[in-house]
C-alpha cells in the first residue's frame, strides 16, 4: 500500500496520540534499562497508518505519549516489524 | 519440609508426534490375542488383556517385565499390543489425513505444485519461523492451492476429488477409499515435501495416522476392581479392548477362510467403529459405545475432556489433605483474624514439627500430656497423632494412641518429626465458594471452639459473600514454615481489609453493630454508669474513668464519650452521617439532627455514628484509622466496634415485628387518597390517548408516550404513598432506625411494607402479555389502565389482591431467572479471562509481562500505584493534605 497523497494528517488528529521514532542509543538505553530483547516489546506493524505517516522503518522502536486517566501522562514503546501481506 | 534426597530436574522441552508401528511393537510387553481377562482360577490370562507382562494391580504381585510391585518400586506398567487384521483410520487424524490426500496424487504421491510454486513455499516458511509468526493460514494456502490443479505434473495423472464422510470413511469421486488404500497411497508422499504439509519428518510418517497396530494401555491405567460379592468389574477401556479383540479375530479368521468380500468389508467396519469409540466415544456421526446397563462408556477422549476430565479435575485441581469442612456460624466476641474450629476437627489436622535439641522436652510433652489422667477432658490440649521416623531413607509413620503413648514418647529421636494436632494461634487458610476475589481465601488465627460448627466474626461475612443459613466453608492448615510466612504477610484478614477493587475497606461494621453504634450516639444519649461500665468492659477499656454527669442524683456517661474510646487520640474528622436528610439550608455543623460528625482529637463531639462512620465502603473513621495506623489497628477497631454494637444492642435491646409497619388510620386515608389520585390521572391519560388527544413526545410514538407517562404517574404514586407512610414511621420505630442507619434494609422496603408496593415489571415495561388483549380474564380487552397492567396498590402488610399478587409473581419471576442467567453467563466469561491473565504479573521494575517475557504495560496501571494503597483510584490524597496543613498538624 502506497500513499501517494496525504489527504489529511492523522498525527494530527485527536484521537491518536504522540508517536516519536527513537534513536539507536535511546533504542539500548531502552533495552538495557528493562533488560529485555527488542522483540518482547508491544509490536506495531510498519503498514500501521501511523508508521506510513512518520515513516518508521521494521526494526525501530517507537515512543508513544499519550493521556492516561490514572497518571496525566503516560509513556509507551512500539517495535515496527514487517507486515506480512 | 521433604526435599532432603529429590533432585529437582527442569523439563527443557516436550514435543508430541505419532508413534510408528514399529515403536508400538517395540515398547510392548506382550502381544495381546485373547479376549479374556482372568481365567476360572482368578489368575490373569497369558497374552490376555491383564496378562501381567503390562504391569500389576494387586499389592505384593511382582510385574513379569520389570520385576518390580506396585506399591513401593512403583511399577509404571507397560503398554502391549494388538495386531489389527486390517488397518484402520486413527478417527483423531482424519482431517490431516484428508489435507494429506487432497493435496498429493495417487499415482506418485508428488505434492500437486510446481516446483517453482513448492521453492516458493518453503522460502516462505523459513521467513514466518524467523519471525515467529503463526504458520497455520500458509498450511491452508498450501492445500487450497494445490487442490486447484485437476492434474498431477510430475505424471499426468487425472486428480481425483476428495470427500469426508465423518466420521471415518473417505471418498475418491464417489468412490470408497478403504483404510488399505489410503495407507499406501500415504506411503508414497515424499519425506521432502512433508514440511508442506505441516508434518515434521523427524516425528512422524503420515501413514501412520493409519493404525496396523493399536498400543494396548497398562493394566494400572485400567484397573479392575473386586465388588464385595467376589465378583470382578473391569474398567470401561478393557471392555472396549475386549470388543475390538474378538472382532479382530474374527476379521481374521473370515479372512484367512476365504469368506465373501461383503463379509469381510462388514467385519471391517465394525472394527473401525470400535476402535473409533475406543478413542472418543463421542465422535459425532456415531452411536456412542454403550455399557450392558445403557450408560455410555468412558473411553480415552472422555478420561481428559471437560470439567470432570484428567486436566481439570486432577491437573489443575487436586484434593488435599489437612483440610476440613464444616457448616458456619457467627461469634461477635472473635477477632475478625479468627476462626473457631471445633475440637473434633483440631484433633483430626496437624502440623507438622522436627524434632531437635531445642524442642525435644516439649515434644515428648505433648505426646503424653493429652492422654496423663491429670488433664481434664473439657480442656483442650493438643495432643500428636503421628511420629514419622525417618532412617536409611526409609520412613514410617507411628500413629500415637493412648496406649503406646509413654513408649512413642521415650523413644522419639531428634530429626524425627512430629504431626501436633492444632493449637490456639495456628494459622489457617479458610475458603467459602465460589471463590471470585482474593479475599474468599483468607488466613485466620484458630481459637479452638465447642460444638461442631466454623465460627467467625460476622464482619468477615461480606468478603466470603457468606450467611449462616446453612453455607459451609472450608479450612486448610498450613504445613510449612514457608507457607505460613508468606500468608502471614499477604492472606491475613486485615491485610484484606482494604480491597484492590477500589482502594477502600470491604470489611467493616454490619446489622447490629451500626444500629448499636446508632443507639448509643444518636440523641445524646446518657448511659447510667453501671451500663455504661458493662459496655467499656466488653470492649475492654482501660483508663481513667471517664466523666460523669450527675442528674437526679444519678450519674451517667454520654454515649459520646463512650464511643470516643475506641478512636486514636490524633484523630480528626468532620462529615456528613449517612442519616442526614440533605436539608435544603443545611446548617452544617448544628444540624439540628445530629447528622454532622465531629471528631476532635480521637473525642466525639457530636454526630451520630452509623454505615457512614463504621461501615465498609464508606466509613469514614475505619477508613482514616487504617490509612493513619495501619491494617492492624484497623482490625482493633473493627473488632472493639463489633463488641460495643453488641454490648449496646444486648443492653438496651432492640427488636423489629410486623406492627413497626403500623401505620395510624389517618396516613393510611391520606395514601388512599393519593393513590386514587394517581389511578385517576392514569385514566385520564388513558382517556386522552384514546380519544387521540395525547401529545406524544419527541422521538416516542403515542403508545409509547402513554406508556412512559403511565409508569411515571405509578412511581410517582408510590414514592407519594412511601413519603406518608415515612412521615408516620419515626426514628423510634426500629424498622426505621435499621434503614435510616444503614444496618439493613431500605425506607423503600418500609414503604412498600406499609404503603404501596408499587408498579410491577416485566423487560422494564408494565405487564402486556396475555391472551385476548388482555392479561387476566378480570378485565375487560384493551385495557389500559393501572391495575389491568400490574400496578399493585395494596401494601405487603394489607396484602395482594388475587390479580396483584399474580402480576407480583410475574415481576418476581423475571428477578429469579435473571439471577440464574446472569451467574452462570458471567462465571464463563470469568473463567476464559482467568485463562488468558493467569501469567501475567507485575515485576520488580513495575513493568507487567506474561510467562513468555512480553511486557505488556511498561508501568502498572501507568502509574505504578497499588489500587488497594491507593485512594480510590488515586495516588494522593489532596483535600487530606490541604485539611492537614491548615488544622497545622
Amino acid at each position: 500500500m502506497v500513499i501517494n497523497k496525504v489527504l489529511f494528517d492523522i498525527m494530527n488528529h485527536d484521537l491518536v496520540p504522540f508517536h516519536q521514532i527513537i534513536s539507536e542509543k535511546e533504542k539500548t538505553d531502552l533495552l538495557k534499562k528493562y533488560k529485555i530483547e527488542s522483540n518482547q516489546i508491544p509490536k506495531i506493524l510498519d503498514t500501521d497508518p501511523v508508521c506510513i505517516s512518520i515513516g518508521a522503518k521494521p526494526g525501530q522502536i517507537l515512543k508513544i505519549k499519550r493521556k492516561s486517566h490514572t497518571a496525566e501522562e503516560s509513556f509507551s514503546y512500539r517495535f515496527v516489524v514487517e507486515s506480512s501481506v | 519440609m521433604e526435599r532432603t534426597n529429590s533432585i529437582t530436574k527442569k523439563i527443557g522441552s516436550i514435543y508430541f508426534s505419532l508413534l510408528s508401528p514399529n515403536e508400538i511393537r517395540k515398547m510392548s510387553g506382550t502381544k495381546v490375542i485373547t479376549a479374556d481377562t482372568y481365567d476360572d482360577d482368578g489368575f490373569p490370562i497369558t497374552m490376555g488383556l491383564m496378562d501381567p507382562r503390562m504391569g500389576v494391580i494387586e499389592p505384593g504381585l511382582r510385574c513379569k517385565t520389570c520385576g518390580q510391585r506396585v506399591g513401593k518400586d512403583k511399577c509404571p506398567g507397560h503398554f502391549g499390543h494388538i495386531d489389527l487384521a486390517m488397518p484402520v483410520i486413527h478417527v483423531g487424524h482424519i482431517k490431516s489425513i484428508r489435507d494429506c490426500l487432497r493435496s498429493t496424487c495417487r499415482q506418485c504421491g508428488h505434492l500437486l505444485l510446481t516446483d517453482k510454486q513448492k521453492a516458493d513455499y518453503v522460502e516462505e516458511l523459513k521467513k514466518y519461523e524467523e519471525e515467529g509468526k503463526n504458520k497455520a493460514p500458509l498450511f491452508k494456502q498450501i492445500i487450497t492451492e494445490s487442490r486447484k490443479s485437476d492434474k498431477c505434473i510430475s505424471c499426468g495423472r487425472e486428480v481425483g476429488k476428495i470427500e469426508l464422510d465423518k466420521p471415518t470413511s473417505l471418498r475418491e469421486n464417489g468412490k470408497k477409499l478403504t483404510p488399505s488404500e489410503v495407507r499406501e497411497w500415504l506411503e508414497k508422499i515424499r519425506d521432502e515435501e512433508l514440511p508442506l504439509l505441516d508434518i515434521n519428518i523427524k516425528s512422524a510418517r503420515p501413514e501412520w495416522m493409519i493404525l496396523t497396530v493399536l498400543p494396548v494401555p497398562p493394566v494400572t491405567t485400567r484397573p479392575s476392581v473386586t465388588l464385595q460379592s467376589g465378583e470382578r468389574s473391569e474398567d470401561d477401556l478393557t471392555h472396549k479392548l475386549v470388543d475390538v479383540i474378538r472382532i479382530n479375530q474374527r476379521l481374521q479368521e473370515n479372512r484367512d477362510a476365504g469368506a465373501p468380500q461383503l463379509i469381510v468389508e462388514d467385519l471391517w467396519e465394525l472394527l473401525q467403529y470400535h476402535i473409533t469409540t475406543y478413542l472418543d466415544n463421542q465422535t459425532s456421526g456415531i452411536p456412542p459405545a454403550r455399557h450392558r446397563s445403557g450408560r455410555p462408556l468412558k473411553t480415552l477422549a472422555q478420561r481428559l475432556k471437560g470439567k470432570e476430565g484428567r486436566f481439570r479435575s486432577n491437573l489443575s485441581g487436586k484434593r488435599v489433605n489437612f483440610s476440613a469442612r464444616t457448616v458456619i456460624s457467627p461469634d461477635p466476641n472473635l477477632s475478625i483474624n479468627e476462626v473457631g474450629v471445633p475440637r473434633k476437627i483440631a484433633e483430626e489436622l496437624t502440623v507438622p514439627v522436627r524434632v531437635t535439641v531445642h524442642n525435644i522436652t516439649w515434644c515428648k510433652k505433648l505426646i503424653t500430656e493429652k492422654y496423663s489422667k491429670k488433664n481434664s477432658p473439657d480442656d483442650y490440649l493438643a495432643g500428636v497423632n503421628y511420629v514419622i521416623k525417618e532412617s536409611e531413607g526409609m520412613k514410617r509413620r507411628i500413629k500415637v494412641t493412648e496406649k503406646n503413648a509413654e513408649t512413642v514418647s521415650e523413644k522419639l529421636e531428634i530429626g524425627s518429626i512430629i504431626e501436633r494436632q492444632l493449637m490456639e494461634n495456628d494459622l489457617a487458610l479458610f475458603n467459602r465458594q465460589p471463590s471470585l476475589h482474593r479475599m474468599s481465601m483468607m488466613a485466620h488465627r484458630v481459637k479452638i471452639v465447642p460444638n461442631k460448627t466454623f465460627r467467625f466474626n460476622l464482619c468477615v461475612c461480606p468478603p466470603y459473600n457468606a450467611d449462616f443459613d446453612g453455607d459451609e466453608m472450608n479450612l486448610h492448615i498450613l504445613q510449612g514454615e514457608e507457607a505460613k510466612a508468606e500468608a502471614e504477610i499477604l492472606m491475613k484478614v486485615q491485610e484484606n481489609i482494604l480491597s484492590p477493587r477500589f482502594g477502600g475497606a470491604i470489611i467493616g461494621g454490619i446489622h447490629d453493630i451500626i444500629s448499636g453504634t446508632f443507639i448509643l450516639t444518636n440523641k445524646k444519649r446518657k448511659v447510667p454508669i453501671a451500663d455504661a461500665s458493662h459496655i467499656l468492659g466488653a470492649t475492654g477499656f482501660e483508663g481513667k474513668i471517664l466523666k460523669t454527669q450527675i442528674e437526679d442524683g444519678k450519674r451517667y456517661i454520654m454515649g459520646e464519650d463512650i464511643f470516643s474510646t475506641l478512636l486514636p487520640d490524633d484523630l480528626n474528622l468532620e462529615y456528613k452521617s449517612k442519616i442526614c436528610l440533605n436539608c435544603d439550608n443545611c446548617t452544617a455543623p448544628k444540624c439540628p439532627h445530629n447528622a454532622y460528625v465531629i471528631i476532635k482529637k480521637g473525642i466525639l463531639k457530636q454526630g451520630t455514628i452509623d454505615e457512614n462512620s463504621i461501615g465498609a465502603f464508606k466509613g469514614r473513621i475505619l477508613d482514616r484509622i487504617i490509612r493513619d495506623h495501619g491494617m492492624d489497628a484497623g482490625r482493633e477497631f473493627i473488632d472493639n466496634v463489633t463488641r460495643l454494637g453488641i454490648a449496646v444492642i444486648t443492653l438496651f435491646g432492640f427488636t423489629t415485628s410486623i406492627d413497626d409497619e403500623d401505620i395510624p388510620d389517618e396516613a393510611r386515608r391520606q395514601i388512599e387518597e393519593g393513590l386514587d389520585k394517581g389511578m385517576k390521572k392514569i385514566r385520564n391519560l388513558v382517556k386522552a390517548y384514546e380519544n387521540d388527544e395525547l401529545e406524544s413526545l419527541p422521538g416516542r410514538s403515542l403508545k409509547e408516550t402513554l406508556e412512559m407517562e403511565i409508569m411515571r404517574a405509578t412511581g410517582r404514586a408510590r414514592d407519594l404513598a412511601g413519603e406518608i407512610a415515612g412521615k408516620h414511621l419515626g426514628l423510634e420505630n426500629s424498622a426505621v432506625i435499621m434503614a435510616k442507619s444503614g444496618a439493613r434494609g431500605s425506607m423503600l422496603n418500609l414503604s412498600q411494607m406499609s404503603g404501596c408496593v408499587g408498579q410491577q415489571a416485566v423487560r422494564g415495561e408494565r405487564i402486556h402479555r396475555g391472551y385476548q388483549n388482555r392479561t387476566l380474564p378480570h378485565f375487560k380487552k384493551g385495557d389500559l389502565g393501572a391495575s389491568a397492567k400490574g400496578f399493585v396498590a395494596s401494601n405487603y402488610k394489607k396484602g395482594l389482591s388475587p390479580t396483584e399478587y399474580f402480576f407480583h409473581s410475574m415481576g418476581g419471576r423475571e428477578g429469579l431467572v435473571d439471577t440464574a442467567v446472569r451467574t452462570s453467563r458471567s462465571g464463563y466469561m470469568q473463567r476464559r479471562l482467568i485463562n488468558a491473565l493467569e501469567d501475567v504479573k507485575v515485576e520488580n521494575d513495575s513493568t507487567v509481562r506474561h510467562a513468555g517475557g512480553q511486557i505488556i504495560q511498561f508501568t502498572y496501571g501507568e502509574d505504578g500505584i497499588d489500587p488497594a494503597r491507593s485512594l480510590a483510584g488515586k495516588s494522593i490524597d489532596v483535600n487530606r493534605i490541604v485539611n492537614d496543613i491548615k488544622e497545622g498538624v
